[in-house]
């Protein structure tokens, strides 16, 4: 058995296959997930750049350093941090309650936290607006108190939390199931407190699927549109997301417009993922 | 390598599938009509109509495909590459974008048909809540303090543009032309928009499902087509004194009718949307017939109103675009002083 294995890695020393392997075919695998990036991502973003770069730099400034430009990036890039934060808070609870009790109707609420990656994000819109304008049953309640929620800054955070809300806990998980309780009662026995155990044994374990949780949510959010939209109110200067100014472009056919505007929230967006990632990886050498 | 023989298997495969497909159509003649989203009920109408005139003239049996969506990124799709036989589209200027963004019509193509291309027309009108609780009546009760209105956002949507420049326009005819007088007009109205929503059927979803605004600002067609299915007895449509021709024209993708030798009958199913039958069944769905005697027998659903053309007011789409819409336009600095209040 090891003889015939050792027989063939020798006559296939390529590169990639120079460990022993059960099931071959790096050259096909690797060959279809260049293919697979190439397509799906590498030409759509190449594009996006090749556009952008057609443009003069004075061209490009113009157009993303307009005042009601400006302010939409505030907007996207602030909600989708307070809602990236909500969802990592409580995914993470959500996560936690899924994986360590038993009760009735648990499959049924871990179903539901997939709901809004199915929901047509435009559905997800109208039913928050629905609930929280200020004829809604959320909404009419809050505005006693003096909050509005829908067609204000609020909203766009609220509908950007609920499309992130599957990201951390679905991260998180799968890691949390793996951590045994044995480890918990073991830090318990050696005289932590439980706090100590949170902060000391638990939380180490989970940070880095916190964070890939987080990076996704954040991720998501800044480039929703479907949802935002409705609850917004589109108001410029004040309720406007970034998407809706790219869409605005597009409608007056300036291309390149709205793939520099695009440019910058892709190279955005790329420079806080690799922040994120950075911590991770940081967290992760230090074994936290 | 071996990968690369893998590759080259799969790109012999992928043409080969896609000749299958074209051999199917063989037998019949197919239309793809890209379209924007109000005339849904009209087409399925008409497209029965139109198949069974087909028949009978040209003895071929005729499918017509719809596509709807919003009238700018169904011009985008035709553009980038979407197969259309014909456009029939909300307004000349995305119609005209097929020409300057990819060459695929002439530039005479609004001329080719009777009416500017345009078989069927519309206006604007206000929908107000049953009663009409302000008294809304004309132009000038939607600049009143105590009114609020709801139209989409007219950078992206193209209906929207035709409420503006109704506005706009009828600001003009009030204070003899003077263009000035009209921007503060047209500023002190959306000063009084709470919600800009990116199209019309969010527009729409505002006003009737949030009960938000006391007018809605919008096309004849869908203001009936509100009346009647989204609450009877709950609407009442508002013409006001003066209005805009709102005329979404119909074009053939020419170079498209070329490639698939399919001209003939597009040209056909475009001509026979003047004919006494598509003309009727345009006055049913609630837009005007264009041909004058058609839009007689509909004279008491469409009440008479002093109309505008786009053309002598504002001397043509391309132009009310550039000075009104795009980026640095009227429209952008009236949101900005708004913004700034």
């Amino acid at each position: 058995m090891t003889a015939a294995l050792q027989a063939h890695s020798v006559k296939r020393k390529r590169f990639g296959s120079r460990n022993n392997r059960v099931i071959p075919g790096f050259g096909l695998t690797m060959g279809f997930t260049l293919l697979y990036l190439g397509f799906m991502f590498l030409i759509p973003v190449g594009g996006l750049l090749l556009y952008t770069s057609l443009m003069s730099w004075e061209e490009f400034w113009k157009a993303v350093s307009h005042p009601q430009v400006v302010a939409s990036y505030k907007l996207s890039f602030g909600a989708s941090f307070i809602g990236a934060s909500i969802n990592l808070v409580f995914g993470a609870l959500v996560a936690w309650v899924l994986v360590r009790y038993e009760f009735p109707g648990k499959r049924v609420i871990d179903a539901l936290v997939d709901l809004p990656f199915a929901l047509p994000t435009a559905v997800a819109g109208i039913a928050l607006v629905t609930l929280y304008a200020s004829t809604g049953w959320v909404g009419q309640n809050l505005e006693v108190w003096g909050i509005k929620v829908a067609y204000t800054q609020l909203g766009v955070v609220v509908a950007l939390t609920y499309i992130g809300l599957p990201f951390v806990v679905r991260t998180v998980q799968p890691v949390l199931e793996d951590l045994e309780t044995e480890r918990e009662e073991a830090s318990a026995s050696l005289g932590a407190s439980r706090l100590t155990t949170v902060r000391r044994v638990i939380l180490p374990a989970l940070l880095p699927a916190l964070l890939t949780g987080y990076a996704l949510a954040f991720a998501r959010a800044v480039g929703e549109y479907g949802s935002v939209v409705f609850i917004s109110g589109n108001m410029p200067y004040r309720t406007e997301i970034t998407p809706l100014l790219i869409v605005a472009k597009a409608e007056q056919y300036d291309y390149q417009g709205a793939a520099a505007i695009g440019t910058v929230m892709l190279v955005a967006a790329f420079l806080l993922l690799l922040v994120i990632n950075g911590i991770q990886w940081w967290t992760s050498r230090r074994g936290l | 390598m071996k990968f690369v023989k893998r590759l080259k298997l799969v790109a012999a495969l992928v043409p080969a599938l896609a000749l299958g497909a074209e051999a199917v159509a063989q037998g019949s003649v197919s239309l793809l009509n890209v379209s924007y989203d109000p005339t849904r009920e009209f087409y399925r109408e008409y497209n029965e109509a139109f198949a069974k005139h087909w028949k009978g003239t040209a003895g071929q049996d005729v499918t017509v495909r719809q596509s709807h969506g919003g009238s700018g990124s169904q011009a985008r799709a035709v553009i980038d590459g979407l197969d259309a036989d014909v456009v029939t589209l909300a307004l000349a200027y995305d119609v005209d974008a097929l020409r300057k963004n990819a060459d695929l019509i002439p530039e005479d193509w609004q001329s080719r048909l009777e009416s500017n291309s345009s078989p069927y027309t519309s206006t604007i009108v206000l929908l107000v809540r049953k009663g009409n609780p302000k008294n809304i009546q004309d132009w000038d009760d939607l600049i009143r303090d105590d009114v609020e209105v709801i139209t989409p956002n007219p950078k992206t949507s193209g209906g929207a543009r035709w409420n503006y420049l109704a506005a706009w326009g009828y600001a003009l005819k009030q204070y003899g032309g003077d263009e000035q007088k009209a921007y503060d007009f047209v500023s002190k109205l959306f000063a009084n928009v709470p919600v800009l929503d990116p199209g019309a059927r969010g527009a729409t979803n505002t006003f009737v499902q949030r009960r938000l605004g006391d007018v809605f600002i919008a096309w004849e067609n869908e203001a009936f087509l509100s009346v009647e299915q989204l609450g009877k007895g709950e609407y009442e449509i508002v013409v006001p004194s003066v209005s805009i021709l709102a005329e979404p024209p119909v074009t053939v993708v020419d170079k498209n009718v070329d490639r698939k030798g399919t001209r003939a009958v597009a040209e056909g199913y475009l001509d026979y949307l003047y004919s006494d039958e598509a003309q009727r069944l345009a006055g049913k769905h609630y837009y005007r017939p264009s041909n004058p005697a058609i839009a007689a027998e509909f004279a008491d659903k469409f009440p008479d109103v002093e109309l505008f053309g786009i053309d002598e007011v504002f001397g043509g789409w391309n132009k009310a675009q550039e000075i009104h819409f795009n980026d640095g336009g009227h429209f952008d600095a009236i949101l900005e002083a708004i913004a700034k209040r």
